[in-house]
């Protein structure tokens, strides 16, 4: 017997969008996530990774990425892959028989976050309402990360589009309620700033 | 007359073809869009706006900027009524509703001012000298009276419905003011091409170059800085934020901007926040925020009428409004001498300009001069005449011997004051920035050698302008320029070829000082000489303390309540200061200044709670059948910042009855949990197995894949901290579930080892806590409803025992089951990945009808665990408590050389036989059921009070047993079963229970093991 992958739902599933906003605030559907924790100097790590997914490993606060499937720096030996939800188990199990002689963990983690899309522009100044961080496009643009707070939920964003400005931000299953609320109440008509 | 006196032209910021209508008290008015409420009521005629905090004296404007002390107002209605504003902050919009403050019944008929007449018993110190005795006088009649005359407006009685947020903006240099000294400290910056953000607490840029007269690089002053107003704001890395005030600096350079987004404009209210803080951090900030004027101390001058000399020309240059027909004109400087000529010049008389000085050679006096006004050098105001408005003044020759020389009485129904200029130091000293006393122009200006630093040392915070203490015009746009030079280098950027514009402005004399003005009569009479205007602080009020032994500037402060109202003393510190050096014979840097503190002027708490209010003010964790839960009667209570339903109510149970009806269900059928909160934390490595010895006390590495095991958790002290069930899912591999509210503290606490203590173990963590929807199903019938899902799990007896888990499938859904149980049922724990957990929970709710399935809550889930006598962390445990003390020896290895807490477990006190240990607890009246806490005793201490012996930890009725229950923590506790022990409740009542074995029901596990 197998599963039912139409029986999965993300978080906000029943979320509603408020009309009036000036940056389009999408909740993205389920997404593959593959934690994985290993020497990410090691030349066995980057081959597992160009190998499973045909991703480079990613650079401090920066993401790498191959079509859909990104590799997102979290930590200094940490790494997140987004692919494709229903193939997040298979290549969990790809990446750590590519990875099986070395010390590493690789876990399938696609249920515990939810992606959000900020898209158009001032996309950056509704991050900025929360996080603590240079968002300026100087200092801040495609290929960029953090994780930080934002307002008072643990995230990370990254920027994955310039036109239309585009960033995608993610928190904990059990935040996102609240935090799409939060977002939205933030991407409101008239309350950018244009500080940008 | 509508606006009687505004001049017939001229007004920078008003647009004459925008007439607005306002209210004050009622009354309808007539001003201009750029009006202030306070231009607008002097274009009016209106002075007289408000009774003061003491003496209920009758008060005007005294200033036209944040500095003002008076000239407060309650504006707004309903939800956005907000007391205390100063109403020349307050920009004039239609329909604008105001109301004076601190008076009852009316501002003309005040009942209050009869303090006034009282004011010879109101001395410094009044609260401190009155009410020590009689003592009870304190709680009758003094409280009830102070607390009647705290505060000054009144509070809102509508909640706030604006929204606020936060910004957080990082830039290489933040310029605060935007006068000629910040915009060309922004603009030399920005030239070079650093990322500059220019914040100006105003609604308009150029400061006092919009008002007074100059010449810079050949053009008018006013020409001049607007040209420079519209180069930076063409500037794609410059931001400029007016109506937003540099309100606080931190280390750092970590700056609260605070921003009055649409207070001004009604229309912009919804779409936006109303207020908005910016949290900026700068590589480096300048602080330009001018200088603000000083008052004069002279008896009576806070009568209406009564205004700073740089003010009145403020509200004739920008708004076109005349402070009067006739102006009296103290000073003891010659800028004063602008507004004398300013008014002139807009048709208003100026019978008297009185100078403290002795003479001046300066332009300005001698324009003033050739314009037939009449000066007097060495005299000065000695009084003002009039309560409501100024009627006129008494001229005084101002003698060396200090005794008035009454000259003669002038009429007039103005007077404009200044003593010279404070710069504004506020942010440069919020963080430490230190000042020295400038003897010639009489201010203490900062010292660029003590600035607040940076990590690396360099300034922090600079001062530019007039807040560093340069007053004329070539100085300011020099020292600007330099600011933004200095700032630009700093931070790594060219500034080639910034060279300072050359300025030209009326040469000036020297200040004098003239910190007091003799008058003749007594104080009793009303001959006060204020210093502080908002808390009626007077210069008497200052030496008496001085005379009283107050020595420190700091301890005068607190006992005269100078400079601590809503202004914080921006008009008064100073002159203060200068008394109090005066009585002390010290000159003034000895005595020195109080601490400024930020944040500047007050600032809204919804800018500070910015979008965490109402439904955001908290965060609230939701489990993915928490919306289920939610629909079918979730009772919630909060477990860390997860909601978990204490009880899941049917119509018209009560908590009670709802909690018995799910433990019996549970027991006698079948129940089932949402669990999902439970921590669950992945520990991977080759060192997995001997890090979790470590870790644990029980021995985890033995554990066979495929199997659970109950683990103990202790910190370095030997103290239980958390408990759960461990999985092997390889051999390399484990799955660590935690407390609910342990989940994070735990996952840090293993990374804190592996990172800092034991690095040579290979072992990776991932806390996956959310990756999982846990759902246990408990009861006789938990294995014919599970079974009845479409699955390919064997849940047999044999093919999943007690303590062992297996992976597969059930309704569709990848599940893990684990054949575990805290409630003593045959149970099952079934994890699924999250986003499967409400279908999976919906499955089980609809296969487990036929057998009455019941969901559960938290509550049940207590009392199920504690009939089994089941520890629960943070009701056995108190950070205190070994799992010795619980009866845990069992789960303490004796084989392991080390785990965390193994040595600390063996000390003395820990194996103590006379410790608290846990016991089981029941009444001797099956239906009274202790307090949680209640405390055992025993005998008497020498000092003839009981004894305690311990205390409840879990106390319940259980509804299975139809009794009450306990577990307590009693001293050498399992050596006294059937012991009876006394339980003092308070008052008469005291309750008995034996000591027993604490586990209730089913002791031989029969019912988990089927």
């Amino acid at each position: 017997m197998t599963m039912n992958v139409l029986l999965a739902q993300t978080a906000l599933a029943d979320a509603e969008t408020p009309a009036d906003l000036a940056v389009e605030v999408i909740a993205e559907p389920l997404r593959g996530m593959i934690t994985l924790r290993a020497d990410l100097t090691a030349a066995s790590t980057g081959a597992a990774l160009g190998s499973v997914f045909g991703l480079e490993t990613p650079t401090v606060r920066r993401f790498t990425e191959n079509g859909d499937v990104r590799a997102l720096w979290m930590a200094p030996d940490e790494v997140m892959i987004h692919c494709e939800y229903q193939q997040a188990g298979a290549k969990t199990a790809e990446l750590s028989e590519a990875l099986s002689t070395e010390h590493h963990l690789a876990v399938n983690v696609s249920d515990m976050r939810q992606v959000i899309t900020l898209r158009g522009a001032g996309a950056r100044q509704v991050l900025a309402k929360g996080a603590p961080v240079d968002l300026h496009p100087d200092s801040f643009g495609v290929g960029d990360l953090r994780r930080t707070l934002v307002g008072t939920v643990a995230a990370a964003f990254y920027q994955i589009s310039d036109a239309p400005e585009t960033f995608e931000v993610f928190c904990f299953r059990s935040y996102a309620p609240y935090f799409y609320e939060w977002l939205c109440a933030s991407a409101k008509n008239g309350a950018l700033p244009d500080a940008f | 007359m509508a606006d009687a006196f505004r001049t017939a032209d001229g007004g920078a910021l008003i647009d004459r073809s925008r007439p607005v209508s306002f209210t004050l008290n009622g009354k309808t008015y007539r001003g201009y869009a750029g009006d202030t409420l306070a231009s607008a009521l002097i274009a009016n005629g209106v002075h007289f706006v408000g009774r003061s905090f003491k003496y209920h004296r009758p008060r005007g404007f005294v200033a036209s900027g944040v500095e003002e002390p008076n000239a407060l107002f309650g504006t707004g209605v309903g939800p956005r009524f907000e007391p205390n504003q100063r109403g020349t902050m307050v920009e004039l919009y239609e329909g604008l509703t105001a109301k004076t403050q601190n008076h009852f019944p009316s501002l003309e008929y005040d009942i209050g001012s009869v303090n006034a007449m009282m004011s010879r018993f109101f001395p410094a110190g009044f609260y401190y000298k009155t009410f020590i005795q009689p003592r009870v006088a304190w709680k009758h009649v003094f409280e009830p009276f102070i607390r009647q005359a705290a505060g000054l407006g009144k509070a809102p009685t509508e909640a706030d419905d604006a929204e606020y947020e936060h910004f957080h903006y990082m830039c290489d240099v933040l310029v605060s003011g935007g006068g000629v000294a910040g915009i060309l400290a922004a603009l030399t910056a920005a030239r070079a091409g650093a990322r500059v953000m220019l914040v100006e607490q105003n609604a308009w840029l150029g400061g006092r170059a919009i008002v007074d007269e100059g010449e810079v690089d050949g053009q008018p002053l006013g020409d001049w800085v607007r040209a420079r107003i519209a180069e930076l704001e063409a500037m794609p890395n410059v931001l400029i934020r007016t109506r937003t005030q540099a309100s606080c600096h931190e280390d750092h350079n970590y700056v609260l901007c605070y921003e009055r987004v649409s207070d001004h404009d009604p229309d912009l209210y919804g779409g936006g926040p109303r207020h908005r803080l910016w949290r900026v951090r700068a590589g480096r900030v300048i602080a330009a925020g001018g200088g603000i004027e000083r008052p004069i101390a002279f008896a009576k001058n806070d009568v209406p009428g009564v205004m700073l000399a740089a003010a009145m020309r403020d509200y004739l240059k920008l708004y076109a409004a005349k402070p009067g027909d006739r102006v009296v004109v103290y000073a003891n400087n010659d800028d004063a001498y602008r507004t004398a000529i300013d008014l002139r010049n807009a048709g208003v008389e100026v019978p008297a300009i009185l100078d403290a000085r002795e003479g001046s050679n300066g332009d300005l006096p001698q324009i003033a001069r050739e314009m037939g006004m009449r000066t007097m050098f060495g005299s000065g105001v000695s009084k003002t005449l009039g309560r409501k408005r100024v009627e006129g003044v008494e001229i005084t020759e101002l003698r060396p011997s200090g005794r008035p020389g009454a000259l003669e009485t002038v009429a007039c129904d103005a007077v404009a004051m200044s003593g010279g200029w404070n710069p504004v130091v506020h942010l440069y000293s919020h963080s430490g920035g230190k000042l020295s006393w400038d003897d010639d122009q009489l201010m203490f200006r900062p010292d660029p050698s003590r600035s607040p630093i940076r990590h690396d040392g360099a300034p922090a915070v600079v001062c530019a302008g007039t807040a560093s203490g340069h007053l004329a015009l070539s100085d300011v746009i020099t020292d600007g320029v330099k600011a933004g030079v200095e700032a630009a280098d700093a931070l790594g950027f060219e500034t080639s070829g910034a060279d300072a514009p050359a300025a030209k402005s009326a040469r000036e004399d020297g200040i004098s000082a003239i910190w007091f003005t003799p008058s003749s009569g007594k104080l009793s009479v009303g001959n006060k000489h204020f210093l502080d205007f908002q808390n009626d602080v007077t210069a008497a009020d200052v030496e008496l303390a001085a005379r009283e032994g107050y020595e420190s500037v700091e301890h005068t402060k607190r006992y005269t309540t100078l400079g601590m109202a809503t202004d914080q003393g921006k008009l008064s510190n100073i002159n203060g200061l200068a008394i109090l050096a005066d009585a002390l014979r010290k000159p003034i840097p000895a005595v020195g200044t109080t601490t400024f503190r930020p944040p500047y002027t007050p600032i809204s708490f919804g800018s500070i709670a910015g979008r965490e209010t109402r439904e955001l003010f908290k965060v609230v964790r939701k489990t993915p059948m928490h919306d289920w839960l939610a629909a079918h009667g979730a009772d919630w209570e909060p477990v860390g910042d997860w909601r978990r339903p204490y009880c899941i109510r049917k119509d018209g149970e009560d908590r009670h009855q709802a909690v018995e009806r799910e433990i019996l269900t549970a027991r006698e059928k079948v129940g089932m949990l949402d669990a999902s909160t439970l921590g669950k934390i992945i520990v991977k490595g080759p060192d997995a197995g001997a890090f979790l010895d470590l870790l644990y006390t029980n021995m985890i590495s033995t554990l066979k894949p495929g199997r659970c095991r109950y683990a103990l958790m202790c910190n370095d002290n030997g103290f239980l901290f958390d408990d759960g069930v461990v999985a092997r899912l390889d051999e390399q591999t484990f799955l660590c579930h935690t407390t609910s509210g342990g989940a994070d503290r735990v996952h840090a606490w293993m990374e804190e080892w592996i990172q800092t203590e034991w690095p040579h173990l290979k072992v990776f963590t991932a806390n996956v806590t959310e990756e999982y929807a846990q759902i246990a199903v408990a009861g006789p019938k938990a294995r014919v409803v599970l079974e009845s899902l479409e699955g390919d799990v064997d849940l047999s007896t044999d093919g999943l025992p007690f303590m062992s888990y297996v992976d597969g499938t059930l309704a569709g859904c990848p599940v893990r089951v684990y054949r575990i149980s805290f409630s003593g049922e045959l149970s099952y724990e079934i994890a699924t990945p999250a986003a499967f957990g409400l279908s999976l929970w919906k499955a089980i709710f609809e296969a487990g009808q036929p057998f009455g399935i019941t969901p559960y809550g938290t509550e049940a889930l207590h009392v199920m665990r504690a009939e089994k006598g089941f520890i629960m962390i943070g009701d056995e445990t108190d950070g205190t408590v070994t799992p010795h003390d619980l009866n845990l020896s069992w789960a303490v290895s004796k084989k392991k050389t080390d785990f965390i807490g193994k040595k600390a477990m063996e000390r003395p006190f820990l194996i103590d036989p006379d410790r608290k240990r846990l016991v089981g607890l029941l009444t001797e009246n099956p239906e009274d059921v202790l307090p949680d806490g209640a405390h055992a005793v025993e005998g008497e201490r020498p000092n003839g009070k009981a004894k305690m012996i311990g205390h409840v930890t879990s106390t319940y009725y259980s509804p299975t047993l139809k009794r009450s229950i306990a577990m307590a923590l009693i001293r050498r506790g399992p050596e006294r079963m059937g012991e009876t022990l006394t339980f003092p409740l308070g008052g008469d009542r005291t309750l008995r229970a034996k000591v027993v074995e604490p586990t209730f029901y089913d002791p031989e596990n029969a019912r988990q093991n089927v």
